[in-house]
């Protein structure tokens, strides 16, 4: 045991050559506001899942092979033959996905108590620059899961690229390291996810937390204490100094407890539900894919399917620098005033419709009623309720229904894709010409059949159609069922054909249903 | 070091060891009227400038050398022109004309061929034309589909509904001794396609 003394000498022999242990202690021990609670572990908890990211991935790069003919075995191995490899990748994914949604919700706590305003301006840049990086690992993490989603996810990253004016090709060629999705991409991304912009990012945090020591933390906001850049400054040290307790611990404990806390939730997580992917293999000719992004990146995919064409190369080239550019100008056109949110309602007002945006967005993305269901028409059977005392010729229409794949894009009976109107009820919204038209012509932005299906087989489908009043309704357009030439020749032959009739035929089918 | 602000001084006190601080702020002014110091100044900017800028030349190079790198288009067999029936869209494989040891399955590609006769085909990529996803064809319906934005084409590559903007990309093609080729390489984009 080295006395006391001893200590302090050698700390003060390293102080005196480095300079490091006063600017540790400084950091350690300098003077928060008491003021600042729970409202401010979130910074902490997103430095603590970055620390994380970086000994997981220093690891997996270890055991990664990042060549496009190897990357996919490879990761196979880890989670199947190295010993806890599997948790390794659980818990770089699941980590990452935790730091992300950590950073949002510390900018939002930033945001809504105003504390980007002087003198913490360069701190929230430097944090917008973090955001954007973070972001950038997301991304270019998932392209290291060398799977079917990241091979088609670069295609639409290429697309994108692609439509950049005039340039838009030679910079693809650049993005992807050729002239097509190869070796050369994961290669690039590899060098940007494991080097460029762990490095960036490691610079960044720096500058931040020099910005955050320099600045010192915000107190919470209180109304009737706007920010006078004047006066700010000799205030707050006022403030702190007679008020103020020392980062650690004071301050510090709720950190610990909320990032320990966190530590072992992602431990959990990563454990109960393993690590993501791979998922189909990298194989360009198995088409049969539905490229989706990762959580994250869903509302994107959400915007992208329904920006209406004509806007959609501007708003994805410009959108994107404009809405960084304006985070990023957010101190300078607001330095000073109120911080309090209720003093600041355009503030609070704007964050609820962007945070509702991305919910809906999200969940859109999650849903995507918009995206046919490439196999509904071979793999989900038609209701019996749908077929019972149906005429041959409505049979033949149900099964063209299926054959002409209708099913990918609207449902019957719950089931089918959603881009299309429902058909349960067709028959009560369109009358026989109306159907006939919808199928030859398309329109409404369903394409049109008029080439594909003969005249007999439009008919029949039609004639199925028409039988669709969604189960408990007569067919409410007038003319839907009588011009039916399978049903005008033989009107009595099936009790259906009484349903205008309202005879207890029609309550006999409704039960029936 | 401590010597330089000495040696480059254009002061009065060569002799001094300590520049004061009117002196070293004289100093600091690159080279009034030349002298040492400026030389030297001068001369380090100078080596430096060249110095990055041919470093510069291998590391832009390999940055930017895939876009620089020529037409990465190739004719590329597709078997037999009579092969492909009459009136059918196949899905057809082919590699891509230029590879590298690491690109394992990534080198693969493929295209759909419709035969309209044996002398008239259509050669469209699989990628949309709204994001690049690829799209699937329906032989029963006679549409193109795509997983991702629910983009429809018509059996003639025409676009039919959802987001893309134009119909699907298609590539050139030829009948040379009896053998079909399309002229492949380059991921199909809205820039410099057909
Ligand atoms: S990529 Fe095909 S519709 Fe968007």
């Amino acid at each position: 045991m080295k006395s006391p003394g001893a200590i302090e000498r050698t700390l003060g022999w390293v102080d005196d050559r480095t300079g490091l242990v006063a600017v540790t202690e400084h950091a350690m021990f300098h003077k928060v506001p008491r003021s600042a609670k729970w409202w401010y572990v979130f910074g902490s908890a997103t430095l603590m899942f970055f620390i994380v990211q970086l000994v997981t991935g220093v690891l997996l790069t270890t055991l990664f092979v990042p060549s496009a003919a190897e990357a996919y075995q490879s990761l196979v191995y880890i989670d199947e033959k190295i010993p806890m490899g599997w948790m390794l990748r659980a818990l770089h994914g699941w980590s990452s996905n935790a730091m992300c949604i950590m950073m949002l919700i510390h900018m939002t706590q930033i945001f809504l108590h105003g504390t980007y305003k002087f003198p913490r301006e360069l701190t929230w840049v430097a944090g917008v620059a973090l955001c954007v990086t973070t972001l950038g690992l997301a991304f270019t993490g998932q392209i290291m899961r060398w799977d079917a989603n990241a091979y088609w996810g670069l295609g639409i990253g290429a697309a994108i690229v692609d439509r950049v004016p005039f340039a838009g090709n030679w910079l693809r060629s650049v993005v992807l390291g050729g002239p097509d999705i190869s070796g050369a991409t994961l290669s690039r991304f590899f060098a940007l996810h494991v080097f460029v912009l762990p490095g960036t990012a490691i610079g960044l945090i720096g500058l931040h937390l020099i910005l955050v020591l320099k600045g010192g933390i915000s107190e919470m906001p209180k109304v009737g204490q706007p920010i006078e850049p004047e006066t700010y400054r000799k205030e707050y040290e006022s403030r702190v100094k007679k008020t103020g307790v020392p980062f650690f611990p004071d301050a510090a404990r709720r950190d610990m407890v909320f990032c320990g806390a966190a530590l072992i939730g992602l431990i959990g997580l990563a454990a109960w539900y393993g690590p993501f992917g791979p998922g189909p293999v990298p194989n360009p000719t198995i088409i049969e894919v539905a490229p989706r992004p990762d959580g994250l990146f869903l509302w994107l995919f959400a915007v992208l399917a329904l920006l209406p064409p004509y806007t959609e190369t501007f708003l994805i080239l410009v959108g994107p620098p404009v809405g960084i550019a304006f985070l990023a100008a957010l101190p300078f056109i607001s330095p000073r005033g109120e911080r309090a949110p209720s003093r600041r309602p355009i503030s609070v007002i704007i964050l609820c419709i962007i945070v509702t945006a991305l919910a809906v967005l999200t969940w859109l993305g999650e849903t995507s009623p918009w995206s046919p269901v490439m196999k509904a028409w071979t793999s989900i059977p038609t209701p019996i309720e749908y077929v019972r005392d149906r005429s041959p010729l409505e049979l033949q229409g149900a099964i063209q229904l299926q054959y002409a794949q209708c099913r990918n894009c609207h449902s019957i009976g719950g089931e089918g894709g959603k881009r299309g109107p429902a058909l349960d009820d067709v028959a009560t919204r369109l009358s026989w010409d109306q159907l006939v038209r919808q199928i030859q012509q398309g329109g409404g932005n369903m394409p049109a059949y008029g080439k594909s299906l003969s005249s007999a087989e439009t008919e029949a489908l039609a004639a199925f159609l028409s039988t669709l009043d969604g189960g408990h309704l007569p067919a409410r357009i007038p003319g839907a069922m009588e011009h039916q030439p399978g049903r005008d020749q033989s009107p009595t032959a099936d009790p259906r054909a009484e349903i205008d009739a309202e005879t207890d035929a029609n309550s006999d089918t409704v039960a029936a249903r | 070091m401590s010597e330089r602000p000495n040696e480059d001084s254009t002061g009065t006190d060569p002799g001094s060891t300590l520049p004061s601080e009117a002196g070293g702020c004289e100093g600091c002014e690159p080279a009034k009227g030349g002298g040492r110091r400026g030389f030297l100044f001068a001369a380090g900017t100078t080596l430096l400038t060249v110095g990055g800028g041919l470093a510069a030349v291998p590391i832009v190079g390999v940055a930017i050398g895939p876009a620089e790198a020529g037409d990465p288009n190739r004719w590329i067999s597709l078997g037999k022109a009579t092969d492909f029936k009459v009136g059918q869209t196949v899905l057809v494989k082919f590699t891509n004309p230029w590879d590298s040891p690491t690109d394992g399955d990534s080198n693969l590609n493929v295209c759909y061929v419709r035969c309209l006769d044996h002398k008239k085909f259509q050669v469209f990529a699989i990628t949309c034309a709204h994001l690049g996803c690829p799209v699937e064809w329906f032989a029963q319906s006679r549409l193109f589909m795509c997983p991702c934005h629910g983009g429809v084409y018509y059996e003639d590559g025409a676009r039919a509904s959802g987001p893309p903007p134009r119909g699907l990309y298609e590539y050139v093609w030829r009948i040379e001794d009896g053998s079909f080729e399309i002229l492949g390489g380059r991921l199909a984009g809205l820039q410099e396609s057909t």
